[in-house]
């Protein structure tokens, strides 16, 4: 079976402006390839093609792309329903500036990352082992600490990409609230204060697109929704 | 090199992976002033992928365990070619880098007492071997790998840690005294090649399971830091011994975790038996990796396989019941929907041995320090050069790894040779220097693809060395089919030098990268090609059918692969631990 894709092209050393590139690939029947497949086919054809990918698995976070209109990972995303109207439309993802092709520049995204201070704070002395954390404290961070880092939720957030320099972002707000909820962590009250600003959790409109295109089917709106009330609370 | 810039360090780390992260953050920690280098963003590192655990006695499933016990499993498990002075460094310090994890924010699952969850994998005992099955491997439900990959990079955040990321290490640079004195590096976005000079480089750069069609592994393990290591001039060692997973999903490869059987999951075949108990009476579905893979090729050659073609088996998980599989196998839950179309919950998956892990690689001391032989054949240290992780074999894993070992082994070593170098800077600061003709050397590779102008591609001649090497190198080999392989491989090594490379630009140019990469994975088979026909006999993963038995008297040896005479020699093997007696090599069953 022949398939119908148009991938956005952009190669900074030879084209102005992007354009959309018709290309067709063959299939094999009765089989449901995954897009990234069907990338790899492509670029045997053209090896120009530019993308990122590595685990072909869905953990890395690589192949975060929009795919038919829908941010999303090419490796776990299988070609059936990726079609739309019989045809595969590949473009980057939304509001980041574009490197080449399907490859975006994450600079800012993993700014906002970085700015949540995502590690572990706690400036009691270690015990000798491990610091203790009963199965119910360690199951706060379910849905928070399995965040790959795909940026398909922040680049589907229009407030995100209105104020990509000053609101974190909902997957910078997952890692933030991550170690809010973490027992192990002692340094909450820094870290609200440091999130205590009109943008960097309140330009969250509550839209859940972020929820919508999650991969790992992560909550960002919900762990937002809980670092808004532990802020108000503070506030009174 | 007119032009060129050059950037200086006190230690590169090249990989982003678990091993490369736990050596630059030790590194930074220490004061030294250190660039960790990435061809891809660290937390896209293979290491993501890992699931099961990390295994290491923190005594807290059983508290009477002991890493004595651990380090006898572990030499068991190596088929008795493991060295125990490495053995027994990586089990009694294990717990102590566990612990760091730990306080790193690493989120372990947990006990009702609040301690680090341990489940039972494959090839663990107590008691040296008398006491049942152990459950040593320390998990973070079935995404150990992930969170320990989050975790070091997020600690490496903390301290500051210069990365280059997305930046891709072509060649060692290596002065006329054989010392290393940096790397060639390209800047993957911009195209700019570098020479990053420093006094102590490491590599890092995992595994390289893409020489064969059939991997677990991720489309970036190329073998990257063994390929430039060979380039360089420099021996390799045990490069025939591949472990193939026993539970690859049918058709597409990706794991499924051995924790799936540690938790309860089981093997049967076509005909709904649980086969392990023929092969296996006593650890049944938990014996080591290489007597469950060839267990299943057994199962399958001899008819007994399921499915239309009946060529694969299948894994049980069902009866653990939908909390358990929700709880402690999340991510398999996923995987098995999405590659294999079944949710274990009601079918089994279907499974296949799969090449899942590299047990050779460049030969270190336990500091994490490569080695070579000097001209009376002596093992002396390369000076500048360190590597650690699966590009490394100290070796812990001699012919067979035992499940989680890896994690485990990427945390003690890759500290481990953080120390030493903290160390060795500390007693001397002279700079390693390299003349623009040592520097002009390593970039023959760039020249070459610059230069071209037809040829094959990349993609065809890929395809083509990994369907060798999985007919020729499989889980059982004999001469006959492997001295086919290497015939294949001598003239695909003709063709590869002559690859095409039509895409010359140089913003975020992969297909460059790919060619690069076709040469490792290259270097690499041919390796193993020369050290598999080399040893002549069965141990551990490297299952012979025309040498069908294990040869101590021969062959208790490590393999040394020398690429420019193309000779393999032996090396011995370290019988001399420490704090313990040794472990004396005995007949091997589970
Ligand atoms: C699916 C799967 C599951 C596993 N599960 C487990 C488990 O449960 N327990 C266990 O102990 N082990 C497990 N393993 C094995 C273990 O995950 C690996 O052996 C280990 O993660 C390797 O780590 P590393 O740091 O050596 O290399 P990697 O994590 O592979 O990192 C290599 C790094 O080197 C960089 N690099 C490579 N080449 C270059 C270059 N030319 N220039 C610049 N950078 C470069 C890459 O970007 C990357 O950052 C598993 C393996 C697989 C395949
Ligand atoms: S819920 Fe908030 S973070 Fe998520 S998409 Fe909407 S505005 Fe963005
Ligand atoms: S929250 Fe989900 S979509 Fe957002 S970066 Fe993490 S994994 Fe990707």
């Amino acid at each position: 079976m022949d398939v119908q894709v148009s991938v956005y092209r952009y190669n900074p050393e030879r084209d102005d402006v992007p354009r959309m590139q018709d290309m067709t690939v063959a299939v094999p029947d009765g089989k449901d390839l995954m897009v990234l497949d069907v990338l790899e086919r492509l670029k045997a054809q053209d090896p120009t093609l530019t993308y990122r990918r590595s685990c072909r698995e869905g953990v890395c976070g690589s192949d975060g792309m929009n795919i038919g209109g829908t941010n999303g990972l090419a490796c776990v995303t299988p070609l059936s329903e990726a079609l739309k109207k019989g045809r595969l439309v590949l473009r980057p993802l939304p509001g980041l500036p574009v490197i080449r092709d399907l490859v975006v520049d994450m600079s800012l995204f993993y700014r906002q990352y970085e700015k949540v201070r995502p590690w572990l704070i706690n400036d009691t002395a270690p015990p000798a082992q491990e610091r203790l954390q009963s199965p119910e404290e360690r199951e706060q961070l379910d849905g928070l600490y399995e965040c790959i880092l795909c940026a398909c939720c922040s680049t589907s957030c229009p407030s995100f990409w209105w104020n990509p320099d000053r609101f974190v972002g909902p997957a910078g707000l997952l890692q933030a609230y991550r170690f809010l909820a973490d027992s192990r962590d002692t340094a909450a009250s820094e870290r609200l204060s440091a999130l205590q600003d009109p943008f960097s959790v309140f330009r969250c409109r509550g839209i859940m697109n972020c929820v919508n295109v999650c991969p790992k089917g992560l909550n960002p709106t919900r762990a937002i929704g809980h670092i808004r009330t532990m802020l108000l609370r503070r506030g009174i | 090199m007119s032009g060129m810039r050059t950037l200086t360090f006190d230690a590169i780390v090249v990989g982003g992976g678990g091993a490369g992260l736990r050596a630059a953050l030790q590194l930074t920690e220490s004061g030294v002033k250190t660039a960790c280098i990435s061809k891809v963003f660290p937390t896209r590192s293979h290491t993501v992928s890992a699931q099961g655990g990390i295994t290491c006695a923190i005594a807290s499933d059983d508290p009477q365990d002991d890493w004595r016990w651990h380090m006898y499993d572990t030499v068991k498990g190596s088929d008795y070619i493991g060295d125990q002075d490495a053995i027994e460094y990586m089990c009694s310090v294990g717990p102590r880098a566990v612990y760091e994890l730990d306080h790193m924010g690493l989120p372990f699952s947990r006990t009702r007492e609040g301690r680090i969850y341990q489940r039972p994998f494959g090839g663990q005992s107590k008691n040296y071997g008398e006491g049942g099955q152990a459950a040593r491997t320390c998990a973070a439900a079935d995404r150990t790998g992930h969170a320990l990959l989050h975790t070091l990079y997020q600690a490496n955040l903390k301290s500051q840690t210069v990365f280059l990321n997305e930046w891709y290490a072509v060649d060692l640079v290596t002065n006329a005294r054989q010392q290393v004195t940096g790397v060639l590096a390209l800047c993957i976005e911009t195209g700019e090649v570098v020479y990053i000079k420093a006094r102590a480089t490491v590599l890092a750069t995992g595994g390289a399971g893409r020489i064969y069609a059939s991997t677990t592994n991720a489309l970036i393990n190329t073998g990257d830091g063994v390929g430039m290591s060979l380039r360089a001039g420099f021996m390799a060692q045990d490069m025939e011994m591949w472990q193939f997973h026993p539970t690859g999903i049918y058709g597409a490869g990706v794991l499924v975790t051995e924790g799936c059987r540690g938790e309860g999951g089981y093997l049967v075949n076509g005909e709904g038996e649980r086969f392990m108990d023929r092969y296996a009476p006593n650890a049944r579905d938990l014996a080591s990796r290489d007597v469950v893979s060839r267990s299943m090729i057994l199962e399958i050659l001899e008819g007994r396989g399921a499915g239309p073609n009946k060529d694969h088996v299948l894994l049980k998980l069902d009866h653990l019941g939908e909390e358990t599989l929700t709880k402690r196998l999340p991510g398999i839950c996923e995987l098995s929907k999405t590659f294999a179309h079944v949710d274990p919950a009601r079918e089994p998956v279907p499974v296949v041995p799969t090449c899942h892990y590299m047990m050779g690689g460049i030969p270190t001391s336990v500091e994490g320090q490569a080695l070579m032989q000097d001209d009376a054949g002596q093992q002396i240290g390369v000076d500048g050069l360190y590597a650690c992780g699966e590009a490394a074999c100290v070796s812990v894993h001699g012919a067979n790894r035992l499940g989680g070992n890896s994690l485990l082994d990427l945390v003690v070593f890759g500290r481990a040779v953080g120390l030493h170098i903290r160390d060795r800077l500390a007693e001397e600061s002279e700079s390693l220097a390299a003349s623009d003709t040592d520097i002009e050397a390593a970039m023959a590779r760039l020249n070459r693809l610059e230069a071209t102008e037809s040829g094959e591609s990349v993609a065809d001649l890929r395809h083509e060395l990994q369907n060798v090497m999985q007919l020729s190198f499989g889980v059982f080999r004999e001469e006959k089919a492997m001295l086919e392989g290497l015939e294949k491989l001598r003239s695909l090594k003709e063709r590869i030098a002559h690859v095409h490379l039509e895409d010359k630009s140089r913003a975020f140019n992969t297909a460059r990268i790919e060619a690069l990469e076709l040469d490792n994975l290259f270097e690499v088979a041919f390796a193993t090609a020369f050290s598999a026909l080399e040893r002549k006999e069965s141990r551990g993963a490297h299952a012979r059918n025309d040498y069908p038995d294990r040869d101590d008297e021969n062959w208790l040896k490590h393999s040394l692969y020398f690429p420019k005479q193309q000779r393999v020699g032996k090396r011995d093997v370290n019988f001399s631990p420490e704090k313990v007696a040794s472990f004396p090599p005995k007949m091997r069953s589970y």
